[in-house]
């Protein structure tokens, strides 16, 4: 449903750039009556916007808001994994390390990059130059939007539970700033390894939950099917966390989603990151450990 | 064919020392921070029918007369699934252990983190980790005997951090569920698929050890790290 309100206003809106006097207030009539059924949007509508294949991907903010960005590839063990992106930065005047999960917007792109589901080598690369921030004093910014860990054969046979564990062990103990940022799918064990940070924030329309809304579903009622009431009962939207208190804030996206106005959508994420560096960039490495200690020990 | 299943209860019997049992943290309860449909009778269920009030239960007592903190999942009780009751347990028993300079012994048996808790489940995962890796890097000794089944969330999180990884032959052991995997990759997957040989021989297990050796090995670890009595030699 989501998906034809948001062509049907697209449509409308194009037809508006050349629509005659008459036209155009039909247009803006209809204009107003899609966008209004765009707000107040339910759990299951928001996962759908969190999805769809247009929504600004960790590429876009890593070209748009950071300059000089120097990709570094590998785990050192034994493998690239492309469904993890990182590497080094600029942030106005501010080396940073930069790590997110890499979604394509085509089959071929997403092909290319498992979908944004990462192995253990994402996940240990991620980690290598988690630590090489720490070592140069970087503050670390990651960019989380998953379906999850990738369940494939060989990710387990390499140790996909155990790459996991690492990076929640070692990410607790990181002595730099780390600053995540859900700004799509923010699935189970395979978004969080990337995710112990000093401050998480989240896009007003993406989702962070234990488990899939269709696992959920399948799960408890047998039924893939009962996606809506599995997102309505997950309590994973950015409201509901930040409600639960285990997000620290929201970022605003457009009516209809984050992909309707991007100019505005990277103000508000840059905004949100400096505010968070300028918080936490005057703690000493020992202040950062204990409070995010006491952060995750709260929960 | 994975062991039949070993209630907490009588795994920390078949592990502690008779009479030395104390519990910890054994009133510690979570909430329903979602009200998630049902959860509440389930969970009133499961505690009828096992006895237990969470998934974990947690004990100081003795090894052969060394002390230390035992910790044990029972997969009876709502698949051994984490939650924040767990989750908690398992970083007091590491801030205590901490505390008090003891060994710390995690028996998992778990279907990976607890739905009906929401992303406060999947927050355990970092928790547990964050508890557990001050207490090692505080010098402290991790000992994680993982059994049948442990999985999801459990497996990814402080399952895996052990100092010293034991397993119970032939558990299941792995992030995503065999029957996940197979729905990715459209085939069935090969005898002993994650299974504790398979982990032994892809590097995440140091010994797999049989039930009736366990307490014997433990013991065996424990004074390999001094906190046996001082033996000197005549």
């Amino acid at each position: 449903m989501i998906r034809e309100t948001l062509s049907e206003l697209e449509r409308v809106e194009k037809r508006l750039t050349t629509a005659g006097e008459e036209e155009r207030a039909h247009l803006l009539f209809e204009q107003a009556a899609l966008m209004h059924r765009l707000e107040n949007l339910t759990a299951e509508q928001k996962v759908l916007l969190a999805r769809l294949p247009r929504r600004p991907k960790t590429m876009t903010y890593i070209n748009a808001l950071f300059t000089d960005f120097f990709e570094q590839r590998g785990d050192r063990q034994c493998r690239e994994d492309r469904s993890i992106v990182g590497g080094i930065a600029m942030f106005h005047g501010q080396p940073v390390t930069v790590i997110g999960h890499r979604k394509g917007a085509t089959i071929e792109e997403n092909m290319a990059c498992n979908f944004g589901m990462p192995g253990p080598e994402g996940y240990r690369k991620a980690m290598r130059i988690m630590h090489q921030a720490e070592k140069f004093g970087r503050p670390i910014i990651t960019f989380i939007d998953t379906p999850g860990a990738y369940p494939g054969m060989e990710a387990e046979e390499r140790g996909q539970g155990e790459a996991i564990a690492r990076n929640l062990a070692e990410m607790s103990c990181l002595r730099v700033p780390v600053i995540s940022i859900i700004t799509g799918e923010g699935s189970s064990g395979g978004a969080l390894a990337i995710g112990v940070a000093d401050r998480i924030l989240m896009l007003e329309n993406a989702y962070y939950s234990v488990v899939t809304p269709e696992g959920c579903a399948s799960i408890l009622w047998k039924d893939a099917k009962k996606r809506g009431e599995a997102c309505a009962a997950l309590g994973l939207t950015a409201q509901d966390l930040y409600r639960l208190g285990i997000i620290d804030g929201i970022i605003s996206e457009a009516v209809g989603g984050a992909q309707r106005d991007l100019p505005g959508l990277l103000d508000a994420v840059d905004s949100a990151i400096r505010d968070a560096l300028a918080e936490l960039m005057p703690l000493s490495g020992e202040e950062l450990v204990q409070r995010r200690y006491e952060k995750y020990r709260g929960i | 064919m994975a062991l039949e299943a070993m209630t907490a209860r009588a795994r920390l019997e078949a592990t502690l020392d008779a009479g030395t049992i104390c519990e910890l943290f054994e009133a510690l309860c979570g909430g329903d921070p979602l009200s998630f449909p049902g959860y509440m009778s389930k969970l009133e269920a499961q505690r009828e029918k096992t006895g237990m009030r969470e998934a974990l239960l947690c004990a100081q007592g003795e090894i052969d007369g060394m002390r230390a903190v035992v910790c044990v999942l029972d997969g009876g009780f709502f698949m051994g699934s984490m939650g924040y009751a767990v989750g908690e347990k398992v970083a007091r028993c590491a801030e205590y252990a901490m505390a008090e300079r003891l060994p710390l012994i995690i028996f998992s048996a778990s279907g990976g983190a607890r739905m009906q808790e929401g992303v406060v489940s999947l927050m355990q995962m970092a928790k547990t980790s964050a508890a557990i890796e001050r207490f090692k890097n505080a010098g402290g000794l991790f000992i994680s005997v993982l059994t049948h089944p442990t999985t999801g969330g459990v497996a990814a999180s402080f399952a895996s951090l052990g100092d010293i990884m034991l397993a119970e032959p032939d558990a299941l052991i792995g992030f995503a569920g065999p029957r996940v995997i197979e729905q990715t990759i459209g085939q069935t997957l090969p005898e002993g698929f994650q299974r504790s040989e398979f982990q032994q021989e892809h590097g995440f297990v140091d010994q797999i050890v049989p039930r009736e050796e366990m307490k014997k090995t433990l013991s065996q670890l424990l004074r390999l790290h001094g906190f046996g009595k001082s033996e000197v030699r005549a």
